[in-house]
């Protein structure tokens, strides 16, 4: 059972093949005897998910079922669920029980999910390999070496390791498409405010966006059905329509018009990589879609201009987390200030400390102008880049990553070396847009991630060109071999 | 642009994060860095370029001022570190 996508497990409850309850204690068991090894769940709620499970076949039982009614997956530790531990991998939210639900979780809840629990994260979805979380590095399941991205690594992992059909992931710089990218899966990232953020631990507010890590395109339309729309609680989600996103999916590709960035293709690519990338363009091309070289020329600022917006508004977000509310408290202090001073040093990890440090330099008196605003004003550019290319195409592609998946501790010495690792996924945060990456090729048996970045609002379009490559390839059928790594 | 170790304690102390002396001398080359990566910014002119707040420029969305949320105090207090009378309680502030 669980090597079934999320559409299998509709069609097989829906036929009677198995129940919900029996899914759900598979995949449990599974998680029991394999995740010690990969780390991807940080809290596995098993009493809550049997419960959701029984529910669900109760309501098919009594002729109320729908597309979701019993399929199990899971949530990243960035999604309040109530009463359940919600930590964001963080020390500082060790022993944080999430007094209500995010939008989204209430969302599944509401459509019959079942919870099986919460996935692992670099600590406050700071980073790109994983390797940041206060519980540990999480493996990648094609080579236990290796991370499996970040910082929804534990969505990847655990999707990859087939312990969930799909998972909740957060991207504020490529945190859904780079792990989807190394674990050889489908990932999804809407454009800013299809999906709400409430409930959602904010890191960047102005760059966060809730999405999707699964096997399939399908898949990813089933689980945006659920989480995309307009929610009050969050002041930027855009009161829109929402489409049904599976509805689309087949529709013909002939005519598409594809831009590929030369900015994206550039000389210190590796050519295995480039030629993963332009086979995948290549099956575009048999399908009828036609190709564009396009500009995007100020590519090269992206990374600079994230990393004052994001520790800027990292600095604001977890000044939050101060020991008196809810969260870490450290022992015995001896005054208000050393509350907060020690609570906050020892609660967070060295990487989420770097970035508020860097994040209240910027916003300081006397270098606002210099670093936040021009940050701002860069950040329009990169959009207008954008908007000037979706004048002459329907969608860009291009890689997801610059390499596959790298080892643990390769990027760990020097932090900017982890920040290049995201120079094609982040652009997009800056500019809002929707992105996917899916599973395109291999080099050296890792699996390589073709980036699809649609214009604003356009999921379906994208999910549809995700889905037909599906159609015609089998990338995202390739697994890796578990068996070995299981007996660990 | 670099650091020196007095501006980076200051700066930890703005952010109100205790940092081991031991780690200073490390936090000053990794923030240092950090600068560096940024400061390619300064070198665009954007002096014609309105700063972007919302990748599709909205606007604060308003409500009407009425009463939306129930009162959930002690909900919420049953994970605080330390509460009494309903009060969330610090070391004192106010001698």
């Amino acid at each position: 059972m669980h090597n079934k996508t999320i559409a299998d497990i509709s069609r097989d409850l829906a036929a009677g093949e198995y129940s919900s309850v029996e899914i759900t204690e598979n995949l449990l068991t599974r998680i029991k005897n394999t995740d010690a090894h990969y780390n991807s769940f940080i809290t596995v709620s098993e009493e809550q998910a049997l419960a959701q499970a029984k529910a669900a076949d109760a309501r098919r039982a009594a002729g109320n079922a729908d597309a979701w009614t019993g399929i199990p997956m899971a949530h990243k530790d960035i999604f309040c669920t109530n009463g359940v531990l919600t930590t964001c991998g963080s020390k500082m939210l060790s022993n944080f029980i999430a007094p209500y639900d995010a939008t989204i979780v209430e969302n599944f809840n509401n459509a019959g999910a079942v919870s099986l629990g919460k996935l692992n994260m670099d600590e406050f979805a700071m980073g790109s390999s994983n390797e940041s979380s206060f519980y540990g590095a999480v493996k990648n399941p094609w080579d236990g070496e290796r991370v499996p991205g970040g910082s929804s690594g534990g969505s990847a992992a655990a999707v990859a390791a087939q312990l969930v059909p799909g998972a909740t992931a957060s991207d504020t710089g490529g945190s859904i498409r780079q792990p989807a990218a190394f674990c050889g899966l489908t990932g999804l990232k809407p454009t800013y405010g299809r999906v709400s953020r409430w409930g959602m631990i904010a890191y960047a507010s102005s760059l966060d966006q809730a999405g999707t890590i699964t096997r399939t395109a399908e898949d990813s339309a089933m689980m945006l059905n659920v989480m995309a729309g307009f929610d009050a609680k969050d002041s930027t989600c855009v009161d829109r329509e929402v489409p049904d996103y599976t509805a689309t999916l087949n529709n013909s590709i002939a005519g598409l018009t594809i831009g590929l960035p030369k900015e994206y293709f550039r000389s210190d690519l590796s050519a295995d990589m480039q030629q993963q990338v332009r086979n995948a363009i290549a099956e575009y091309e048999k399908m009828g879609a036609k190709v564009k070289e396009i500009s995007l020329p100020n590519t090269h600022l992206a990374i600079p201009a994230y990393y004052i917006i994001a520790p800027a508004e990292c600095s604001a977000n977890l000044s939050r987390m101060d020991g008196v509310r809810f969260g870490y408290r450290c022992e015995n202090p001896q005054d208000i200030n050393d509350l907060y001073k020690r609570s906050r040093g020892e609660g967070f990890g060295i990487e989420v400390k770097r970035r508020i440090m860097v994040g209240a330099y910027a916003l300081s008196a006397g270098f606002y102008d210099a670093y936040y605003k021009k940050a701002q004003q860069v950040r329009r550019l990169i959009r207008n880049d954008f908007v000037n290319a979706f004048n002459e195409v329907d969608i860009i592609m291009g890689p997801t990553t610059p390499t596959p998946a790298f080892k643990r501790g390769e990027k760990t010495a020097d932090p900017v070396d982890m920040y290049l690792e995201d120079i094609f996924t982040i652009a997009l945060n800056l500019a809002g847009l929707p992105g996917m990456s899916i599973s395109c090729g291999q080099v050296n048996n890792l699996p390589v991630g073709l980036q699809l970045i649609g214009n604003y609002f356009d999921e379906g379009r994208l999910l549809n060109a995700a889905h037909q490559f599906q159609q015609h390839t089998d990338w995202h059928l390739k697994t890796p071999d578990l068996k070995n790594q299981a007996d660990i | 642009m670099a650091l020196d170790q007095q501006q980076v304690r200051d700066i930890a102390d703005l952010s109100r994060l205790q940092i081991d002396e031991a780690q200073i001398a490390e936090y000053q080359k990794n923030l240092s860095n950090i600068l560096d990566l940024v400061d390619q910014l300064s070198a665009v002119d954007t002096s014609a370029v309105e700063p972007m707040a919302h990748p599709l420029d909205a606007v604060q969305r308003l409500r009407a001022d009425v009463v939306t949320e129930e009162n959930n105090r002690d909900h919420f207090q049953q994970i605080a570190p330390q509460t009494e009378n309903g009060y969330y309680l610090v070391p004192r502030v106010v001698e």
